[in-house]
C-alpha cells in the first residue's frame, strides 16, 4: 500500500478552535474536550492540536517539532540544523504512553534561530530561509519530518482519535491564547503520523474539513513559487496558498479570503465599483489559487484564527461568542460542550470569512 | 492515358423511381457532376467530379440521391493501399505536389479519446448546475507576479491588458480569402454574442466588419496582407502567427483568381496577384526577433492589447513555447497537427508535427517547471471536436481552446476536404458570389451561438458533476483525467494516471 505522499488519500473530518482576544491563557484540555464531542466525525486515523502562545519562554525562537522514523534520520536531520542553525535548546517532546497510540515515531522539539552568516549568505528574508529549510529537511532527508516550526506556537498530532492523541501529548501541561483541532476520516490510509492535521508552515496553521476539488490545479500553481506539495493533502496545499498569499503578496486576511473563496462573477458585477475593482483584480490575477469544492478550516496564525468556507459553504461551520472567547467548530455541539451559555452564535455564510485577532493591548504583550 | 485513370472516389447514386428530374441537384453542384440528359430524359451524374459533399443529397426535394464509397479496388495489399498507388499515378501524371485541404485525416492516436474524466461520489458532492451558479468566464493575459498597493494600502492594479472570454472558446484564424465573407460575417457577430472572439486570419480586415473589433483578434502573418495601424488597433488583441498546425514550417498561398476586388483591397495586394504568405517571417529568423516584432506591435498599439502568439506543435514545442513566454507574448496559441487548413501540400499535412495533447501537456508542464506558466495563457487548437475535449484540454493545463473547423462544420461544412478547390457548395470556402449567397450569415451565427451555447452547458455539467464550481480550478487539474489503453511514456508525458490507479 502507497504511504501518504504518494498518494491522495481524501478524508472528511471535524474541527474545533477557541481564542480569547484578550490573550488569557486556555489550558489544552478544553480543546481536547471540544473536539471529542466530535468523535463520529473521526475514524481514528488522525487527530491533532495546535496551540498558540504555549511557549513564552522561547516566544522569540523557532520552534521544530519533528517526527523521525529512526536516530539515523535524527542524526542527519540534527546534523543539517547544526549546519544552519542556532541551536538554543533541544529535546523529546513529553508524551504519555496511551494503548490507542500506536507506530510511534521518535517525537524531538528544537528552539532554534536561522546562523546569521547563513542567513546573509542565502539573501533570504528570515521566514523564507526557515522555510525553505524545512522543505529541504522534508523532501531530502529520509525518515525525517518537521511537522511544526513557527514561533512560540506548536503543532501536536497522531494517528488515533484525537482525544486520545490529546491526551498522549499531555495538552493539559499546556496553555495558550488559542487552540485549534482536527479529527479525521481518511477514506483509507496506512495511517502515517505526519499525515495527521493541522498542517503548519511557520506560525501559520490549519485545520481542514473537506475534499477540495481544484486540488490538483492548485498544486501545480502554487508549486511553482517555491513549494513542495509532499503530502498530497488538501491541507498542505492550503497552507502553502494561505503562506504565499499573506506573507509573500502581502494580502490581508480579507483579501486572502477573497482568493481561495472568490465570490462569483455575478456577485461582483453587483457591488459598488471599488469593491468590484478589487475583487476582479484578485480573481483575474490568481485564477490557479481558487479552491472549489467543500472546505471548512481554521488558519491559525500569530495573534489570532480566521475561519473560512467554501463558497457554496459544503462544510458545516459554526461560531460561537462569549465574552472575549470566539469559538469555531464543525458543529455546536463542540462549542456547547465547554461554553453553554454563549453571547451569540451564527453560521458564517460560503466565502465569508471570520476574523477573531487578539485586541491590541494583549497582541503588544505577545 | 489510361494509366493515369483513376475510378471514381465515389458513386452518386439516384433512385430513379424518386427522382422528378427537378433539376436541383445540377444547380447545386458547383463541380458540375449532375446534368440532364436529353435523349435519355434523366439525370446522369459524372463520378469523378464529386466531392462528397452532400450538397446534392441535402437538397434533393424527393431524397432521391445518395454517395456511396466505391468498392473499385485496387488488388488488396496491406503496404501499397490503393492511396498510395493512386496518387503515385497522379503525380507521375503532373509532376506536381499533392495538395490538401482540412486537418489530417491519417489514423493516428487521438489522445482526448484515450482519457476519462472523473466525478464525485461520497466524499465530495457533485454541483447542479441547474442551482448553482458554474463559472465558465476566462481573462487570457499575463498574470502579475507581484501585488503592489498604494499610499493608502490599497491594491492598485497591474494587470497588463487581458482578453475576457465569457466562455473559454474562441474562433481560430481563418482568412478572408481561405473562406468567404458571409462565413467571416457569421463567426464575428456569434463571437459578438457569446462574448468571445474570432479571428482574422492573415487576410486582414474587411471594412465591414471593423464594428466586430472588440471581438476580433487580427492576424499578423508572414505576408502582412492587410496589416496596417488602425487594423492593429480594431481588434481587441493581435496575434503573431509563426506557423499552423496543418502546415508547420511552410506559408500559404492564396491563388490570384480568389484575389477579386474585395480581398484584393482587404489584404492590400493588386487584384488577381498571388498572395504568397512567406515560409518564415523574414524579420524573424530566430527567438529575440520575435521578442522584437512583440513589442513593435505593443508600441504601435500602445501597449493596450495582448500580443498572441500562435505556433504549430512541433517536436521541441515546450523550449519553444519557454522562449516565447520570456519573449513577452502574452498568450501562446499552439495548433495541433490535426488542425484544419484551406490548403496544405498533403505529405506536409499528413506527417509533419505532433498531437495537441501531448503538445499542450508538455508545454503546461515545462512553463510550470520553470515557474513561468502564469506569465502567459495557453490557448490551443486543432483539432476540438467537442465539449469533452474542450473539458479534457482545460484538466491538462489549457487556458482557453481554438475551434475551426466545429465552427465551419456548424456553418455547414460536410469535410468534403477540397476547399482547395474554391467551388465549396456550402458557400463557405470560396469566393464565387453565387456560391456564397448560399451561406446565410444571420442563420450561420445563430447555428454557431447554438453549437457553442450547447457545449458550454455540457461544460458546466461535467464540472459540476466533478463538483468544481469554476473553469479556474479546473485548469491544469490533470488529477481529474486518467488514461486509458495508454504506455507508461504516454501517461508520463501527458502527467495523468492510468484508470484505476
Amino acid at each position: 500500500m502507497l504511504k501518504e505522499g504518494e498518494i491522495r488519500i481524501p478524508s472528511g473530518c471535524a474541527i474545533s478552535g477557541m481564542i480569547s482576544t484578550s490573550g488569557k491563557k486556555i489550558n489544552g484540555s478544553k480543546i481536547v474536550k471540544s473536539i471529542a464531542t466530535m468523535h463520529d466525525r473521526s475514524n481514528g486515523l488522525g487527530g491533532g492540536f495546535a496551540g498558540y502562545g504555549i511557549y513564552p519562554q522561547y516566544k522569540d525562537l523557532y520552534a521544530f517539532h519533528v517526527f523521525y522514523d529512526s536516530n539515523k534520520s535524527r542524526e542527519e536531520c540534527e546534523r543539517f540544523l547544526d549546519r544552519h542553525f542556532d541551536i538554543i535548546n533541544l529535546s523529546k517532546i513529553p508524551v504519555k504512553p496511551n494503548q490507542t497510540i500506536t507506530a510511534e515515531p521518535l517525537i524531538w522539539r528544537y528552539f532554534v534561530n536561522p546562523l546569521p552568516t547563513k542567513l546573509t549568505d542565502s539573501q533570504l528574508d528570515e521566514k523564507e530561509f526557515v522555510t525553505r529549510s524545512v522543505i529541504n529537511i522534508n523532501s531530502n532527508i529520509e525518515g525525517a519530518y518537521v511537522f511544526s516550526c513557527g514561533k512560540n506556537m506548536g503543532v501536536f498530532k497522531a494517528v488515533g482519535f484525537p482525544e486520545d492523541v490529546g491526551d498522549y501529548f499531555r495538552l493539559d501541561e499546556y496553555e495558550g491564547y488559542a487552540w485549534t483541532a482536527h479529527g479525521r476520516y481518511p477514506t483509507n490510509t496506512p495511517g502515517w503520523w505526519g499525515g495527521a492535521h493541522p498542517f503548519a508552515m511557520l506560525d501559520y496553521s490549519i485545520v481542514h474539513n473537506g475534499e477540495i476539488s481544484s486540488y490538483d490545479a492548485n498544486r501545480r500553481d502554487i508549486e511553482m513559487y517555491g513549494y513542495k506539495c509532499t503530502l498530497q493533502t488538501d491541507t498542505e496545499v492550503i497552507t502553502y496558498i494561505i503562506d504565499y498569499l499573506l506573507r509573500k503578496q502581502k494580502l490581508s486576511l480579507e483579501d486572502a479570503a477573497n482568493v481561495i473563496a472568490a465570490p462569483f462573477w455575478s456577485t461582483i458585477e453587483s457591488m459598488p465599483k471599488k469593491e468590484k475593482d478589487k475583487l476582479n483584480y484578485l480573481r483575474n490575477a490568481f485564477p490557479g489559487l481558487l479552491i472549489t469544492g467543500p472546505f471548512s478550516i481554521i488558519l491559525g496564525f500569530e495573534g489570532g484564527l480566521m475561519a473560512l468556507n467554501d463558497r457554496l459553504k459544503l462544510r458545516s461551520m459554526v461560531i460561537g461568542e462569549k465574552d472575549d472567547m470566539v469559538y469555531m467548530a464543525s458543529e455546536e455541539c463542540a462549542i456547547r460542550v465547554i461554553e453553554p451559555e454563549l453571547d451569540k452564535i451564527w453560521s458564517p455564510k460560503g466565502g465569508e470569512p471570520v476574523i477573531a485577532t487578539l485586541q491590541p493591548k494583549a497582541m503588544a504583550k505577545l | 492515358m489510361a494509366i493515369d485513370f483513376l475510378y471514381p472516389e465515389f458513386e452518386v447514386v439516384r433512385d430513379k423511381d424518386k427522382c422528378i428530374g427537378c433539376r436541383v441537384c445540377e444547380r447545386q453542384c458547383a463541380n458540375e457532376v449532375h446534368s440532364y440528359d436529353e435523349d435519355l430524359d434523366c439525370m446522369v451524374a459524372d463520378n469523378a467530379k464529386c466531392v462528397c459533399c452532400h450538397r446534392c443529397v441535402a437538397l434533393c426535394p424527393t431524397r432521391a440521391l445518395k454517395i456511396v464509397k466505391t468498392n473499385h479496388t485496387f488488388r488488396e495489399n496491406a503496404n501499397w493501399k490503393g492511396e498510395h498507388i493512386s496518387e503515385i499515378y497522379r503525380q507521375a501524371g503532373t509532376g506536381g505536389v499533392l495538395l490538401s485541404s482540412m486537418g489530417n485525416p491519417k489514423d493516428y492516436p487521438i489522445y482526448w479519446d484515450k482519457m476519462l474524466i472523473n466525478a464525485s461520489q461520497v466524499t465530495n458532492p457533485s454541483i447542479d448546475p441547474l442551482r448553482e451558479p458554474m463559472e465558465t468566464r476566462v481573462f487570457l493575459g499575463a498574470k502579475p507576479e507581484k501585488v503592489e498597493f498604494n499610499s493608502r494600502g490599497e491594491i492598485k492594479n497591474n494587470l497588463t491588458p487581458q482578453l475576457k472570454l465569457d466562455i473559454p472558446i474562441m474562433f481560430s484564424a481563418m482568412s478572408y480569402g481561405s473562406i468567404s465573407y458571409n462565413a467571416h460575417e457569421s463567426l464575428a457577430r456569434a463571437a459578438e454574442e457569446l462574448g468571445t472572439y474570432y479571428n482574422t486570419g492573415e487576410g486582414g480586415l474587411h471594412k465591414d466588419f471593423y464594428k466586430y473589433g472588440p471581438h476580433t483578434i487580427v492576424q499578423v502573418a508572414s505576408g502582412r496582407f492587410g496589416v496596417h495601424k488602425d487594423y492593429l488597433n480594431a481588434g481587441a488583441a493581435i496575434e503573431i502567427k509563426m506557423g499552423q498546425g496543418a502546415k508547420p514550417g511552410i506559408g500559404g498561398h492564396l491563388p490570384g483568381i480568389k484575389v477579386g476586388d474585395d480581398i484584393s483591397k482587404t489584404r492590400m495586394i493588386p487584384e488577381g496577384s498571388d498572395a504568397i504568405s512567406p515560409a518564415p517571417h523574414h524579420d524573424i529568423y530566430s527567438i529575440e526577433d520575435l521578442r522584437q516584432l512583440v513589442y513593435s506591435l505593443k508600441e504601435a498599439s500602445d501597449y493596450k492589447k495582448p500580443i498572441i502568439v500562435k505556433i504549430a506543435a512541433v517536436h521541441n514545442v515546450a523550449a519553444i513555447a519557454s522562449g516565447i513566454a520570456r519573449g513577452g507574448a502574452d498568450i501562446i496559441a499552439i495548433d495541433g497537427y490535426r488542425g484544419g487548413t484551406g490548403a496544405a501540400p498533403t505529405r506536409i499535412r499528413d506527417n509533419v508535427g505532433i498531437p495537441i495533447e501531448l503538445a499542450l501537456a508538455s508545454v503546461d508542464q515545462r512553463l510550470r517547471e520553470e515557474g513561468i506558466r502564469n506569465k502567459v495563457s495557453i490557448v490551443v487548437g486543432g483539432s476540438i471536436r467537442s465539449s469533452a475535449d474542450i473539458v479534457k484540454a482545460i484538466a491538462l493545463g489549457a487556458d482557453a481552446v481554438y475551434i475551426g473547423t466545429s465552427a465551419l462544420l456548424a456553418l455547414g461544412c460536410h469535410l468534403c476536404r477540397s476547399c482547395q478547390q474554391g467551388r465549396c457548395n456550402w458557400g463557405i470556402a470560396t469566393q464565387r458570389e453565387d456560391l456564397v449567397r448560399r451561406l446565410n450569415p444571420d442563420i450561420g451565427y445563430k447555428r454557431l451561438v447554438n453549437l457553442l451555447t450547447a457545449w458550454n452547458h455540457e461544460i458546466k455539467e461535467i464540472m459540476g458533476g466533478m463538483g468544481i464550481n469554476s473553469i479556474e480550478s479546473l485548469r491544469g487539474n490533470r488529477l481529474m483525467l486518467r488514461g486509458i489503453g495508454l504506455t507508461e511514456k504516454e501517461l508520463q508525458i501527458l502527467g495523468i494516471k492510468h484508470a484505476g490507479e
